[in-house]
């Protein structure tokens, strides 16, 4: 080779290389500070290894700051991000103002019949998907086998609210720093509230009446809450007013709480025996339900992938949110690290492979309350909304804040149950006249 | 004198920076002011209607606002007394001659150094929580019940925070005025028969009254716009307790994503700021023209 030829051989193997660079597509990718996205993230050297175009860059925050930085982004069209990471609360109301990208091609290994249909379903909007799901939760009870085998006590598999109540009673000792219940109790529409509305969905309340009237006043209303302020007070550790689902779950492996009822993505985290004390003796039962309604409160949350429509990469962006939440991705998690941390909730594939069946005890019951979750009809009565551990409307996130704050307060004592819900009451009718709803 | 001619080139000159200034401060304060005026909910996009009074009527009616208020006074007031009161006992302590007076000086000045966020965190998860805090073992200690010190008197947690950090401030304008008194002064009332508390009165509180005022100043100036410990320690909770209007108009704009309203919230805590501001202004002119 002569010299002339290896220095056109060398020009053109940078002009190659260029011509790679300016095709490059960098995507910026917004995500929540959970166990399983930073799990994802160190997972993507292999998304990269199959599309060498496509560069990653990750923006990763905690939950209330990613809504708020992604929020204005999406609503302003911004187009800083090319995916982004919400809940199903934001996919309906972002769909319905042609913010999203719709997710109808992302290929053979999304497997679109695959996902669990409650799911699917609380992620679409007019028969089209707008999101996919990395994984989901419902809610779940968990309760601790020594305690109640020593009490005498045998959990049932769909346990009611009464017996949930004198359970909580025989099981607290405070002496002993042994509480009988752990619930939510911190202020927020993520945190308490998306405990008590479940609650009070389960109880035959409803938020908003087929006019947008807030009920927050009614018979049921008063009854669920009145109920859940008494259980905590009673039976709760000290402090509940602040406890949020991360307080909980600490407490709960720590051994100090009888029962829990919290999501259901807690259920892998205190059966884990690197991180939790009481990993042996933990049983799951459905959510409880209040005597003859066989509704459980329907919570169903699922941390879903959407692409604005703003973003200048779509087809890279639907690349990376195929790869992220298709069929593969779930056996890379696994040969890695385990079938314990596939991301839970979102595919029927998942719930009948026989290794994670064995690899998690719990995966059935999770399954059942999935499945059972109605997020279009959450209450016995007629509504005009959907969800379960929230009301997918935009005033919601102001109004759940608003109301969260008020029961806090009436969980720390600071005023009644029936104070607390008039001054819920008066906010959400402002709100909703304000968001002419309601004239 | 600069002649009259001098006078125009000098205006000239100055006025791309006073321009760049205005600019600076009236560009953002017209667009707040329109958009306080204008319906603009980021989740609810109905085309910026022009709304007249609307937002403004419903910041002002929401029951958080007069709370948020109330708060805002309270805690304003707490710190001025803990720190202009800590102060200039402090700065008299100091002024004394002692061993290792440099030391000591820098120590007492450095929370002024410490970041808001951090000292905040450090006081709520070190000090004043109820199970692993300071406090809560001290308590313990006496056999007394832990006080969930955030929970249940959130705004007398912040006032004692935020009292920690600017007390240092307060501290330094005072003894640096309490060196400049002439020592002279006070030998001679002590040889005319003055005890200690009447050479206090009578000399070192007048000799103070300037820096005190500007202690005031420039704290009220601050303190009003307290934000980001109200946000690290109890996110304005539980309810309202501890919300003040910097945390009202934040929770209007990024937790219910209304520009509208929160503008108008801003609108009126610049409104505020500004009639305290003139109130303030008389009384430091008023003591220094004595």
């Amino acid at each position: 080779m002569t010299m002339r030829t290896r220095l056109l051989a060398l020009l053109a193997g940078i002009a190659t290389i260029c011509a790679a660079r300016a095709d490059a597509v960098t995507l910026t990718i917004a995500t929540v500070n959970n166990g399983d996205m930073i799990r994802m993230q160190k997972l993507a050297g292999d998304f990269v290894r199959q599309y060498p175009d496509i560069e990653l860059r990750w923006v990763t925050l905690e939950e209330n700051l990613l809504r708020q930085r992604v929020t204005i982004d999406v609503a302003t069209q911004g187009g800083q991000y090319d995916v982004v990471t919400v809940g199903n609360y934001e996919v309906p109301i972002w769909a319905a103002q042609d913010w999203l990208v719709p997710l109808e091609d992302l290929g053979e290994d999304f497997a679109r019949d695959d996902l669990l249909p409650a799911i699917h379903d609380s992620l679409s909007h007019d028969g089209k998907l707008y999101a996919a799901p990395f994984y989901a939760e419902s809610a779940l009870t968990m309760y601790r086998t020594d305690l109640f085998e020593g009490a005498g006590l045998t959990m049932p598999e769909s346990p009611s609210w009464q017996f949930i109540r004198d359970a909580a009673e025989r099981l607290t000792d405070r002496e002993n720093g042994q509480y009988g219940i752990c619930l939510r109790g911190k202020a927020g529409w993520g945190e308490n509230m998306a405990f008590v509305s479940t609650l009070a969905h389960s109880w035959g309340a409803r938020w908003f009446d087929m006019q947008w009237q807030p009920q927050l006043q009614s018979q049921p209303w008063q009854a669920a809450v009145s109920f859940y302020v008494d259980l905590l007070k009673k039976y709760g550790p000290p402090g509940a007013s602040t406890n949020g689902f991360n307080e909980n779950l600490a407490l709960f492996q720590a051994g100090k709480c009888g029962m829990w009822i919290d999501a259901s993505v807690a259920a892998s985290f205190v059966s884990d025996p690197r991180q939790s004390s009481v990993s042996n003796d933990v049983g799951f039962a459905l959510f409880p339900s209040r005597g003859s309604l066989q509704n459980h409160g329907n919570w169903l949350w699922a941390w879903s992938f959407v692409i604005p429509a703003a973003s200048e990469n779509v087809e890279a962006a639907k690349t990376f949110v195929a790869w992220a939440t298709g069929k593969s991705y779930m056996q890379l998690v696994a040969a890695e690290s385990g079938w314990a941390d596939v991301p839970p909730g979102t595919r029927q594939s998942l719930y009948s492979s026989a290794e994670y069946q064995q690899a998690a005890p719990f995966a059935g019951i999770v399954l059942q309350a999935i499945e059972a979750a109605n997020t279009r009809q959450p209450s016995e009565q007629a509504v005009p909304y959907v969800g379960g551990n929230f009301v997918s409307i935009a005033p919601y996130q102001g109004i759940g804040t608003v109301v969260g704050q008020q029961i806090s307060a009436a969980v720390a004592g600071q005023i009644s149950t029936r104070k607390a819900l008039a001054n819920a009451q008066f906010i959400a009718e402002r709100e909703m006249t304000r968001a002419r709803y309601l004239d | 004198m600069a002649s009259t001619h001098n006078g125009a080139t000098a205006r000239l000159m100055l006025s791309p920076a006073v321009a760049l200034l205005l600019l600076w401060m009236a560009v953002p304060l017209a667009m707040t002011l329109w958009y306080s005026l204008h319906d603009y909910q980021l989740l609810m996009p109905r085309g910026h209607e022009f709304l007249g009074l609307e937002n403004y009527v419903y910041f002002l009616t929401d029951p958080a606002f007069f709370e948020s208020l109330v708060n805002t006074f309270a805690l304003l007031l707490g710190v001025l007394a803990i720190t202009v009161l800590g102060g200039i006992g402090l700065a008299m302590l100091l002024d004394r001659p002692m061993y290792g007076q440099g030391i000591v000086r820098v120590l007492v000045v450095s929370p002024f150094f410490v970041m808001p966020t951090v000292s905040a965190l450090v006081w709520k998860n070190m000090f004043m929580n109820p199970v692993n805090g300071l406090f809560a073992w001290l308590a313990q200690v006496f056999g007394m019940r832990a006080i969930d010190w955030l929970a249940e008197v959130p705004l007398l947690s912040l006032t004692l925070i935020v009292a920690w950090g600017w007390l240092p401030f307060a501290t330094l304008i005072l003894l640096t005025a309490l060196q400049s008194l002439d020592t002279e002064q006070k030998e001679a009332a002590e040889m005319d028969g003055a005890n200690a508390f009447d050479r206090f009165v009578h000399i070192t509180l007048p000799h103070l009254a300037r820096p005190i005022a500007v202690v005031i100043l420039i704290q009220t100036i601050f303190l009003l716009s307290l934000f980001a410990e109200i946000l690290v320690t109890t996110n304005g909770g539980p309810g309202n307790q501890s919300t003040n209007l910097a945390y009202l108009v934040y929770s209007q704009a990024l937790l219910r994503f209304d520009v509208g309203s929160a503008s108008a919230g801003g609108v009126v805590a610049v409104v505020f700021a500004n009639i305290l501001a003139i109130f303030l202004m008389r009384l430091v002119g008023k003591n220094l023209e004595r």
